[in-house]
């Protein structure tokens, strides 16, 4: 069997990481085993369910379909990255406030592609994040509660 | 699942991964966005012993607007443009915004942030919208091999179930959309079952319009054979017609004729033979209120 291992370096919510991995490591795999965060959940590991987005250079990736050895040299932000300390990121909160999750299963790859859709138009309408958080599955919520929190958290961040 | 082991490349050209595949031969297989081979890796439905990643080749990271002698301006996209900057880029808008359209109807926003629009040409799924886009527009393949580079008019491209005239030690390295005349329009159409699943059938169209007729049109549909299908018939109904609903209709009508489709559980071949003919009335009537809305302002679109 072939396989072959790389020397990366790369940027994991502001910490400078420098790691040795197999080729088919996938980026999702590298975060949750070789650094330990398991935010980043595994769903259907064919890029279809999104419960594995994080923000490479800023924009949503699938990390089930990326390669680890591919995220050499890039800026990675992981859900670890929202609250760094104890008080919760106003995402976050307003996930809280409006049931935006049950189960969770989905919640840290929603809030990351949420966080992006928000940065990207920051006066985000209902019908733009119904449509924006179509990349995503969740099982639990019917999506409503999740596109009331997208709207009220981009009201909170604009202030 | 996991995807099986394999041996990774990275290409910082396309002169080196045309070299890497010269001398990995059958076994190897070039990655871009690896939006769909990843997958099939993942669910060991593909398992080459070696991936040649072209998503950081300096010389197949580009977008835009080549200037030809002949005085068209194709849209010229490198292997490595994502399909997000490709769909989002004003010259694509420009030349070619049916393929903007189709981009748009392909996968999700982090999928297409990854993917490219060379990766869905070469990898050749008969359903999938960026291949239908780019044959209905027409245009051209720039395949590079350790020997140099050939061209391949996109009528002569795909040749079957994700499967192309490409030779093994060959690789896509940019795609040349060709600009169509101002008094043009295009209507891209298509079914699916829900928002995010494969489409049942695709119809993509353009036509140009001179002095109220129709002196050049184009379709294509998608889904409805083991490649994106040009449909000759229903252009010859279409040409010299005035783009009104009757000639639309009987141009939908032969689009549709002589079609075979497959059947799967998203829908059964004569319901996907009966969508093709919807789509392409309706891809067509949109093709027709573009061009006709271009000439009567004198521009394009």
């Amino acid at each position: 069997m072939n396989t072959s291992s790389h020397e990366i370096s790369l940027t994991v919510n502001g910490r400078a990481v420098e790691a040795t991995v197999e080729s088919r490591l996938s980026l999702a795999d590298f975060l949750r085993r070789e650094l330990g965060l398991v935010g980043t959940h595994l769903g259907c590991e064919q890029g279809a369910c999104g419960a594995c987005t994080v923000l490479v250079d800023g924009r949503s990736v699938r990390s089930c379909i990326m390669l680890a050895v591919q995220a050499d040299e890039c800026e990675l932000r992981t859900v670890e990255s929202l609250a760094p300390g104890l008080a919760m990121h106003p995402l976050q909160d307003a996930f809280h406030k409006h049931q935006a999750l049950q189960c969770g299963f989905c919640t840290p790859g929603m809030l990351l592609r949420c966080l992006e859709l928000i940065e990207e138009n920051p006066d985000i309408t209902d019908e733009e994040a119904r449509e924006g958080i179509s990349s995503n599955s969740c099982r639990c919520t019917g999506y409503q509660y999740i596109v009331d929190a997208v709207v009220e958290a981009a009201e909170q961040m604009r202030q | 699942m996991k995807s099986p082991p394999f041996e990774y490349k990275r290409a910082e050209g396309a002169e080196e991964a045309a070299a890497l595949l010269n001398e990995l031969g059958s076994d190897a297989r070039i990655l871009a966005g690896g939006q769909s081979l990843l997958p099939l890796m993942n669910l060991r439905l593909a398992s080459p012993a070696f991936l040649v990643d072209i998503s950081r080749a300096g010389d197949l990271k580009f977008l835009h607007i080549d200037n030809g002698s002949s005085g068209a301006s194709p849209l010229h996209v490198g292997a490595a443009a994502t399909q997000r900057d490709v769909e989002m880029s004003a010259h694509t808008l420009r030349v070619a915004p049916i393929l903007a359209e189709a981009i748009a109807n392909a996968g999700q926003v982090p999928v297409r942030h990854r993917g490219t629009v060379v990766g869905s040409i070469a990898h050749a799924d008969p359903s999938a919208e960026v291949p239908a886009a780019f044959l209905a527009q027409g245009g051209s393949v720039i395949a590079q091999s350790l020997g140099g580079r050939r061209v391949i008019p996109s009528e002569d491209f795909f040749d079957g179930v994700f499967s192309t005239v490409l030779e093994e030690v060959e690789l896509v390295a940019s795609v040349r959309v060709d600009e169509w005349p101002e008094g043009s329009g295009h209507g891209f159409r298509e079914l699916s079952v829900t928002a995010e699943s494969w489409p049942v059938a695709i119809a993509a169209a353009l036509i140009h319009i001179t002095d109220g007729e129709v002196d050049r049109a184009s379709v294509v549909l998608g889904g409805v054979g083991s490649t994106p299908l040009w449909r000759p018939e229903a252009e010859a109904i279409l040409m010299g017609s005035d783009a009104g609903a009757e000639a639309i209709e009987a141009a939908a009508e032969a689009a549709a004729a002589g079609l075979e489709p497959p059947s799967d559980t998203f829908g059964s071949g004569a319901y996907r033979k009966k969508m093709a003919r919807v789509l392409t009335r309706r891809a067509l009537a949109d093709a027709a209120e573009r061009a006709g809305a271009a000439e009567r302002a004198g521009g394009k679109q």
